[in-house]
C-alpha cells in the first residue's frame, strides 16, 4: 500500500487486508534509506508466523525514510496497519503516483477477489 | 473439491476461526491471533479438535505378535492396560509410512491413532500385512470417535472442572498412559510439551463437551499454534521432517525404534545395514529473520535442509529442525540460505522449551 503525502513522498506499509491475510507480523525488514528503487522491484519483507511476503517498491525512486521501531515491534502492523508505516518513497517522476490505487478502488479489489 | 469436516466444524466457524483447508481437511488455523493462542497452552490451557487424525483399533487374538512385527518400536514395553508407546510403521526399505501412538488395551485390542493424511494407506498398509500373518484379527477404522486435546499447566484442572465424573479415574494417570470413562478415552499425551490429555469421544458428544470445555476456561487453540507449540517441544511432523523416503534415524527417531531385541519388524533389515550420513538437529537462528521449511543449511561437512522452521513465540527467536550430514557438531554455527542472504544459525539440542521453559 502506498500513501501520498503533501511533501511528494509516498509512505508504503501493508493494508488491513494484507495483515488480517498474513496474521502475527514477527519479523520486518525495510530497504537502507537513500536506496534506489525501481518501481515494482522486491525491496522488503514481512515474515509473519505464518508466512513471509515480499513487499514491492509502488514506484521509481529514492528512499528517503525507514520506520526503525518496526525492527522491534513488528505486531505493531497487526494493532494498526495504517499507522505502522514501513517506509518512504520518493518517486523519480511526481506523475506516477497517479497510477497507484486509491483505498476505494483497492476496496472494491478485495471486495471482488473474496467472491 | 469438498472438504472433509469434523463434528466441531460449525462450533470453529461460531467462535471466529479462520479455517483453511488442511490436507483435505476444512480446519481452524486460527480464532484471532496464533501467538496469542500459543502463549495461552504454555500459561494456561487450550483445546484443540484434532478430529481429523483418525483412530484404528485392532482386536482379536495374536493382536501383540502382529504389532510387534508391524511397528517399529517394541510393543512388548506396553504390559499394563492403557499405556501407550510411539512408533513409525516402516516401509520393509526403511522409509516411515507414518508415525502414530498405539495403546495396549487388553491382549485382544490394541488401539492406534495415526495422522489425518496417511490413514487411509496406513489402514491399507496394515490390512495388507494382516492378511499375510494375522487374518484373523479386526481392523476398524473408527471414523466414529471425534477427538479434543486438552494442553496446558492448567489442563488437568480444568478438565475436572469440566468432566467432574473423570477427575477419579484420570487424575492419577502417568504420561503416555490412557484409561476409558463411560463413552471417553482418556490418554495423557499430547503435541505441545505440556501436560494434558487427548480425548477421543463418539463424534455426536464432541460439541457440547467442546462448549463445557470453554465454559471451564480452555480457550479454542487453532492448527497455526499447535505447529509452532509442537516445533518448540521438538516433536516431528509427519511430511515435513520425515516420510517415506527418509528413515527414523535420520529423523532423530532412533530412540522410537528397537535394533537390540532379537524381534523382526519391517524395515529392520533396511535400518541395520543403512549407512547413517544425516541426522535431525535443532538450530537457533542467530541474525534476525524466520527460518522456513526446505531452506537450504550449509556446513563444513556438506549441505542439508530445513525440514521445519517457524518463529518460537516462546524464545522469540527462529529455531527449527533440519536435516543435516552427521559429522556436524552441537554447537556447531551453520549458514541459512534466506532469500539473497546467509544467515548464521547454532546446531543445538532439540526439545526447545518443555513445560513452558525455554532450554536453549
Amino acid at each position: 500500500m502506498g500513501q501520498k503525502e503533501t511533501d511528494g513522498t509516498i509512505t508504503v506499509g501493508i493494508t488491513q487486508h494484507a495483515q488480517e491475510l498474513l496474521g502475527d507480523m514477527v519479523f520486518v525488514e525495510n530497504p537502507a534509506v537513500g536506496r534506489q528503487l525501481k518501481a515494482k522491484e522486491e525491496c522488503a519483507v514481512v515474515e509473519s508466523v505464518k508466512a513471509a511476503a515480499d513487499i514491492y517498491a509502488p514506484v521509481t525512486g529514492v528512499v528517503v525514510g525507514v520506520n526503525s521501531e518496526l525492527s522491534d515491534a513488528p505486531e505493531k502492523i497487526n494493532a494498526d496497519p495504517y499507522s505502522a508505516w514501513m517506509f518512504k518513497i520518493k518517486p523519480d517522476n511526481a506523475a506516477d503516483v497517479d497510477t497507484l490505487m486509491d483505498a476505494t478502488a483497492y476496496q472494491t479489489l478485495v471486495d471482488s477477489e473474496a467472491h | 473439491m469438498t472438504l472433509e469436516q469434523t463434528p466441531l466444524n460449525a462450533a470453529h466457524r461460531a467462535m471466529g476461526a479462520k479455517m483453511v483447508d488442511f490436507g483435505g481437511w476444512d480446519m481452524p488455523l486460527h480464532y484471532g491471533s496464533q501467538l496469542d493462542e500459543h502463549h495461552q497452552v504454555r500459561r494456561d490451557a487450550g483445546m484443540f479438535d484434532v478430529s481429523h487424525m483418525r483412530v484404528v483399533d485392532m482386536k482379536g487374538e495374536g493382536v501383540r505378535d502382529f504389532l510387534r512385527y508391524l511397528l517399529a518400536n517394541n510393543v512388548d514395553k506396553l504390559q499394563s492396560s492403557g499405556k501407550a508407546l510411539y512408533s513409525c510403521l516402516l516401509r520393509p526399505d526403511g522409509g516411515v509410512i507414518d508415525d502414530l501412538i498405539v495403546y495396549f488395551m487388553n491382549e485382544m485390542w490394541f488401539r492406534i491413532v495415526v495422522n489425518a493424511g496417511t490413514a487411509d494407506k496406513d489402514i491399507a498398509w496394515m490390512i495388507e500385512q494382516a492378511t499375510i500373518r494375522a487374518p484373523q484379527l479386526q481392523i476398524t477404522s473408527r471414523n466414529d470417535l471425534a477427538m479434543i486435546a486438552v494442553q496446558g499447566p492448567n489442563a488437568a484442572a480444568k478438565l475436572w472442572q469440566a468432566l467432574p465424573e473423570a477427575q477419579k479415574l484420570a487424575e492419577g494417570l502417568k504420561p503416555f498412559n490412557a484409561v476409558e470413562c463411560n463413552s471417553m478415552f482418556i490418554a495423557r499425551t499430547g503435541y505441545t510439551g505440556e501436560d494434558g490429555f487427548e480425548i477421543m469421544l463418539p463424534a455426536k458428544a464432541a460439541p457440547s463437551f467442546w462448549q463445557t470445555l470453554n465454559d471451564a476456561g480452555v480457550k479454542p487453540i487453532g492448527l497455526g499454534a499447535r505447529d509452532t507449540l509442537r516445533l518448540e517441544a521438538g516433536m516431528n511432523l509427519y511430511g515435513h521432517d520425515m516420510d517415506e523416503t527418509i528413515n527414523p534415524l535420520e529423523a532423530g527417531l532412533a530412540w522410537t525404534v528397537d535394533l537390540v531385541s532379537e524381534r523382526d519388524f519391517i524395515g529392520k533389515a533396511a535400518l541395520v545395514t543403512k549407512p547413517k550420513t544425516r541426522k535431525l538437529v535443532g538450530l537457533v537462528l542467530q541474525d534476525r529473520g524466520v527460518l522456513r521449511d526446505h531452506q537450504v543449511v550449509h556446513s563444513d561437512h556438506g549441505d542439508g535442509e530445513i525440514t521445519s522452521g517457524s518463529f518460537s513465540p516462546t524464545l522469540n527467536q527462529s529455531i527449527a529442525l533440519a536435516r543435516i550430514p552427521s559429522t556436524v557438531q552441537i554447537g556447531d554455527t551453520v549458514q541459512v540460505a534466506i532469500r539473497d542472504k546467509m544467515l548464521a544459525a547454532k546446531v543445538v539440542k532439540y526439545p526447545f522449551v518443555r513445560n513452558g521453559k525455554g532450554l536453549i
